[in-house]
């Protein structure tokens, strides 16, 4: 700061301005950090502490016992089928659902026919299924479908089928809206019906985005699978649950291992399948 | 179709039948009417939901812990992240670069769930723990991507202020983070966006919020109260997705 003249003038001219903001947002954050009892002494309370403490030293060496890695290896298989039933159940949800409500497939809005607002009537209800499905989280799916049907990988599946293919029935509608509608007018006004106007008019342009959006959807449920298992739907989750519980950090650490290694395979294929569908 | 398309194919419903046969899921059976009416009887069993004004007053308040972890796990973690990104984009030296790197990618790939589960064995069960959670998450993810914006940011104006005699530090305060503050403040708020949807559900392990409502519901065989929080759930989740439509639209139209 210097005075001139025996006026205060900043050196930074915007120091004001930026000094104002950055305490506007830190007086913002006091009733979060009120509400989240936000407390680092916690961590360093000597009960924690000891938990942790015991629980860390354990991280390594990985476990390696035949036995524990069979199980790993049979969890992880577990959760790339997972990941893959719930994609096959996905798009038997989605993709009637998508036909339904895309506005490029309406009949009712290239003519001067009557039934126009029938159609945007009819269209709303699959919408609100489609927006139901996919804003409530899997993970509260899972919850929801492990009392329903029981522990085990089957909950898992069906709430990835149920929360994926909200998503899918969504994106995929976009994805028939955004080409171009031209070639499935076309068609639509000479009379042909709904599926084969998808078929010959939609479906070659948009194929190859479709592909890559499913790809890195099963991408994104392999992930998903993985989380499945902390509320008892099976899989590499479920084993980690178990493993924490019992504190052992070298199985907590050796099933993190297969997790990274899991989701950087995922990558990798779904990546090479992207390339290979463009 | 051309032959290997048939053959990718037929791949691809190999896999998917062996991945029915190995889950030995019998959703068949899930079709019976048996199974389908007592599918309808738990789903009507959540309905109507528990609208009692002070059952209400408890969503409302989980719904604004929710709200309050996911942003002050944002806040921490942006401030976190651009403190690694700093070494991780090479200004300390390639040493420094990578060990940064590494961290960074360590925080970034172990899922938030796993780490709330971590840290609700740390901090205790509440939503501190879920707060801790997003933050290492959340600072690996923005650490990673500011250590990119940085590494591309031009870096002629910290070095004329740096030639003209400015220390290093204030050098970059006014050098380099007014080219690369915009781009921090986007990804600080889009992730803002996940976190909250994130927040909701982090309370399955115990970490608070509207989830961990959810879960000691269903746990107590409340469907009533539970159906109530997985609509707040919902709403949340909408409004968020709908500000956030809005704010694209709003910000892409104003340039």
């Amino acid at each position: 700061m210097r005075s001139a003249g025996g006026r205060w003038i900043p050196e930074d001219p915007a120091a004001l301005p930026r000094l104002a903001l950055t305490v506007l947002m830190v007086v913002l954050l006091v009733p979060g950090f009120r509400l989240t009892e936000f407390d680092p002494g916690l961590l360093f309370d000597p009960h924690n502490r000891l938990i942790m403490g015991r629980f860390m030293g354990t991280f390594l060496p990985f476990a390696t016992a035949p036995d524990f890695l069979r199980l790993i290896l049979k969890a992880t298989l577990v959760t790339l089928a997972m990941a893959t039933t719930g994609m096959a159940i996905a798009l038997l949800i989605g993709c009637p659902l998508a036909l339904l409500v895309a506005r490029s497939l309406s009949v009712s809005r290239i003519g001067p026919g009557r039934g126009r607002l029938l159609g945007s009537v009819l269209r709303v209800p699959p919408r609100l299924l489609l927006m139901v499905f996919r804003s409530i989280p899997e993970i509260v799916w899972a919850l929801l479908f492990v009392r329903a049907v029981g522990l085990g990988p089957a909950a898992g599946v069906l709430a990835i089928g149920v929360a994926y293919g909200g998503m899918l029935g969504k994106v995929y509608a976009e994805i028939l809206e955004s080409g171009d509608a031209r070639p499935a007018a076309a068609l639509l006004a000479a009379g042909a019906g709904r599926f084969s106007a998808f078929l010959y008019g939609l479906w070659p342009v948009a194929l190859p985005e479709l592909l890559s959006y499913s790809v890195y959807r099963w991408e994104c449920a392999v992930r998903a699978s993985v989380i499945m298992g902390f509320v008892g739907a099976g899989g590499l989750g479920q084993q980690m649950d178990v493993s924490m519980r019992m504190l052992n950090g070298g199985e907590v650490s050796s099933i993190l291992l297969v997790f990274l290694m899991l989701v950087m395979l995922a990558d990798g294929l779904s990546a090479l399948l992207r390339r290979l569908a463009a | 179709m051309r032959p290997g398309q048939w053959a990718a194919l037929g791949l691809l419903a190999a896999v998917v039948w062996a991945s029915f046969s190995y889950l030995a899921l019998d959703l068949g059976a899930l079709r019976t009417a048996e199974a389908g009416a007592s599918m309808a009887k738990y789903a009507a069993s959540f309905l109507p939901p528990d609208l009692s004004g002070g059952f209400l007053a408890r969503c409302g308040r989980a719904t604004l812990v929710t709200i309050a972890i996911s942003a002050v796990g944002t806040a921490l973690a942006a401030v976190a992240g651009l403190a690694l990104a700093i070494p991780a984009s090479g200004r300390h030296g390639p040493g420094a670069r990578a060990v940064a790197r590494l961290v960074l990618n360590l925080l970034r790939s172990i899922p938030e769930l796993v780490w709330a589960a971590l840290m609700v064995m740390a901090a205790g069960l509440g939503p501190f723990a879920g707060t801790l959670a997003l933050a290492w998450h959340t600072s690996g993810v923005v650490g990673r991507l500011c250590a990119e914006t940085l590494e591309n940011a031009p870096r002629e104006p910290m070095q004329a202020l740096q030639l003209s005699g400015c220390r290093p530090a204030v050098a970059f305060l006014y050098g380099t983070m007014p080219v690369v503050l915009p781009q921090f403040v986007a990804y600080a708020l889009y992730r803002w966006e996940i976190n909250i949807r994130m927040a909701a559900v982090l309370g399955v392990v115990g970490a608070g919020g509207l989830g961990q409502m959810l879960y000691v519901s269903l746990s107590l065989f409340q469907q009533h109260k539970a159906c109530t929080v997985i609509v707040a759930m919902l709403l949340l989740v909408i409004a968020v997705d709908a500000a956030s439509a809005w704010l694209r639209r709003a910000l892409s139209g104003a340039r």
